[in-house]
């Protein structure tokens, strides 16, 4: 192990680093795993953003003659009750996934850094305060939350978005607590400190940059969770709700009675959400890995 | 020892509190009013005022407020708008379903996930190393109502191994008891009801129990790889003690403390699993409960259930916790 690492610093020597974040990416893009997640993750995303030139038919529109018809060369997933092309709402089905997974991801992440940051950076009463709301959120079960919040808000995009959100952000806000309250008492900060350098600026020019690589990675993964817990509301019933709308859960949950007769109506949509995720968890592993050279699988 | 189990048992008491003013008021501000969701077309304003009345909905809300953990410190949690059940009534004929599940998923997840987890650690970066890491990240993507679905498809439709839903056969006529369907059938004395009740819970527990299984997996494996590159362990080695001996008393001894850790934490996100499996299998547990409860607006129910979930997370974390000063005597909290 030690070896290993010297050999590695031996061989990273002569090269002059290029900054952490392009030495990162260097990493990553050795990484075979990490790149497998990228690929899959592309191909999610042209499915999703080319959907209306790729999808050969309407995902809302059905022939009724056309009900249930397994898998064929004009419909490659088959077609749903209604005898709408299953292939067709796969892909628009990765649009409200995409989408909802992370814009949810994103509000969860620049919430839950606000109130760690405030927290973290802050302290005392302020930061006591803030952690026991946060230990509230996380004593009920994040999907549970988030069911919970959606029963509440009631059916649409915005309100799945809110509910996860808001289940993801106390995850976030510890995270970036917990390191900023590491890095308090480093050296550069004590430092910084000493020069007379504000405190805001202190949290924001020298803490945050510092906490940044742990939020990246974890948020990654949380996309990976985000989908299969969009989905998950979906075939709890607590989805868009509108019946126009393909998406991959509710697709499950409307097909899951027909499992004996047309399986393919839940493999496809199945599939669709596991490959995703799978797609960002690879990426988020090959992340953490690019971002902390020292830790190695 | 015992100064930290009383602060961390008080430390809880708050985000309870906590917990209970924010699911008061949340759910209070839910819309559609309860009296209209029982009455359903049958609401008259008369009506609708007189089932607000006597469900103590035309009180100030902090009145209402107060009577909630009134009852809750005397374990009444309410009753159910939709059946005039207790919600302790039913859960206790319910919550019997959802250990059982909780139990098997863990069993599977552990019983399955330490032994591939070794064998993952011996030989890092191998063929079989990479075998399991595939399956581990397959079962942490696969959401659980689409492997559930899967299993149901191929074990009970298509090779009809197993029972696809459901916990016993009616046609067994076990009497519920205890409510847990296999002691219920143990009750019994038959023991094909005993292999009907176990048959039932084998797809459900690797359903709910996958993402834990990647997770102990993934721990078991990481923490054998870095105890086996401790100096003591090569000391054990070159003292010639043989490599079951070094595995057993050397590796695993300090293996241990992480995986049993992680193994406590994942009961969270089992109970959150049972909200999803219990509806794909069938199942008349507390997760499927809460799905119902919601659809009703049964708000005395989701409010409770929630409640309690959260109790059980908090008592399983502070239990894991504790077990984690016991175990690691290097860990001295003040």
């Amino acid at each position: 192990m030690a070896s290993q690492e010297a050999a590695l610093l031996v061989r990273a020597a002569p090269r002059a680093s290029r900054g952490l974040w392009r030495d990162a990416l260097r990493r990553l893009l050795r990484n075979g795993p990490a790149i497998v997640g990228l690929v899959l993750i592309a191909i999610f995303v042209v499915g999703a953003v080319f959907a209306p030139v790729i999808a050969p038919y309407d995902p809302a529109v059905g022939n009724l003659m056309n009900s249930m018809k397994p898998p064929s060369l004009a419909h490659l997933m088959g077609t749903d009750l209604l005898g709408r092309d299953e292939f067709s709402r796969v892909l628009y089905g990765a649009r409200i996934s995409l989408t909802v997974g992370v814009v949810a991801v994103t509000c969860g992440l620049a919430f839950g850094m606000v109130v760690g940051a405030v927290a973290g950076g802050a302290g005392g009463v302020l930061d006591a305060v803030l952690m026991r709301v946060i230990d509230i959120l996380l004593a009920v079960p994040g999907i549970l939350l988030a069911i919970a919040i959606v029963a509440w808000l009631g059916h649409g995009e915005i309100q799945i978005i809110v509910a996860v959100g808001v289940s993801y952000a106390p995850i976030f806000a510890r995270l970036l607590r917990g390191s900023l309250l590491a890095l308090r008492e480093t050296d550069f900060v004590l430092a910084a400190r000493s020069t007379g350098a504000s405190t805001p600026r202190i949290l924001l020019r020298h803490m945050l940059p510092n906490a940044l690589t742990p939020m990246i990675v974890q948020a990654t993964l949380a996309l990976a969770t985000a989908i299969i817990d969009v989905a998950g509301l979906g075939f709890l019933g607590l989805g868009p709700g509108d019946p126009r709308i393909a998406e991959w859960g509710e697709m499950l949950t409307d097909s899951s009675r027909f499992l004996q007769n047309a399986p393919y109506l839940i493999f496809f949509p199945g599939a669709a959400i596991t490959i995703s995720a799978i797609g960002f968890n690879l990426l988020g592993d090959g992340l953490r890995e690019s971002l902390d050279p020292r830790l190695k699988r | 020892m015992l100064r930290f189990i009383v602060r961390r048992v008080l430390g809880a008491i708050p985000v309870l509190f906590g917990l209970s003013v924010i699911l008061f008021l949340f759910l209070r501000l839910l819309p559609g009013n309860p009296a209209v969701a029982i009455l359903g077309q049958h609401a008259t304003p008369q009506l609708v005022a007189q089932i607000n009345a006597s469900l103590g909905l035309d009180k100030p809300l902090y009145v209402q407020y107060l009577q909630y953990v009134w009852g809750l410190l005397h374990g009444n949690f309410g009753a159910s708008f939709v059946d005039g059940r207790t919600v302790a009534s039913t859960f206790l004929v319910r919550f019997p379903s959802t250990v059982e599940l909780t139990v098997g998923a863990l069993i599977f997840a552990v019983g399955l996930g330490i032994p591939l987890g070794r064998l993952a650690a011996r030989h890092p970066n191998g063929w079989i190393d990479g075998a399991v890491t595939v399956l581990s990240l397959f079962g942490i993507s696969i959401p659980i109502f689409v492997l559930g679905y899967t299993l149901v498809f191929i074990f009970g439709v298509e090779l009809h191994w197993l029972p696809a839903i459901g916990q016993l056969d009616p046609r067994l006529n076990v009497t519920p008891v205890t409510h847990f369907a296999i002691i219920d059938a143990i009750l019994s004395g038959r023991a094909a009801a005993v292999e009907d009740a176990v048959a039932h819970l084998i797809l459900p527990s690797i359903a709910l129990g996958s993402i834990p299984l990647a997770i102990v997996t993934r721990i078991t494996r990481a923490s054998v790889i870095d105890v086996s590159n401790e100096d003591y362990v090569r000391t054990a080695r070159a003292k010639g003690l043989t490599e079951k001996r070094v595995d057993d008393r050397h590796i695993m001894r300090n293996a241990w403390l992480p995986v049993t850790t992680v193994i406590g934490l994942q009961v969270g996100s089992l109970l959150a699993g049972a909200v999803i499996t219990e509806t794909v299998f069938a199942w008349n547990g507390v997760g499927s409960w809460v799905v119902t409860a919601i659809e009703n607006h049964d708000l005395i129910v989701v409010q409770s259930l929630i409640m309690i979930f959260a109790l059980i997370f908090l008592t399983v974390n502070l239990l894991v916790d504790i077990g984690y000063a016991v175990l690691n005597p290097r860990i001295r909290y003040g």
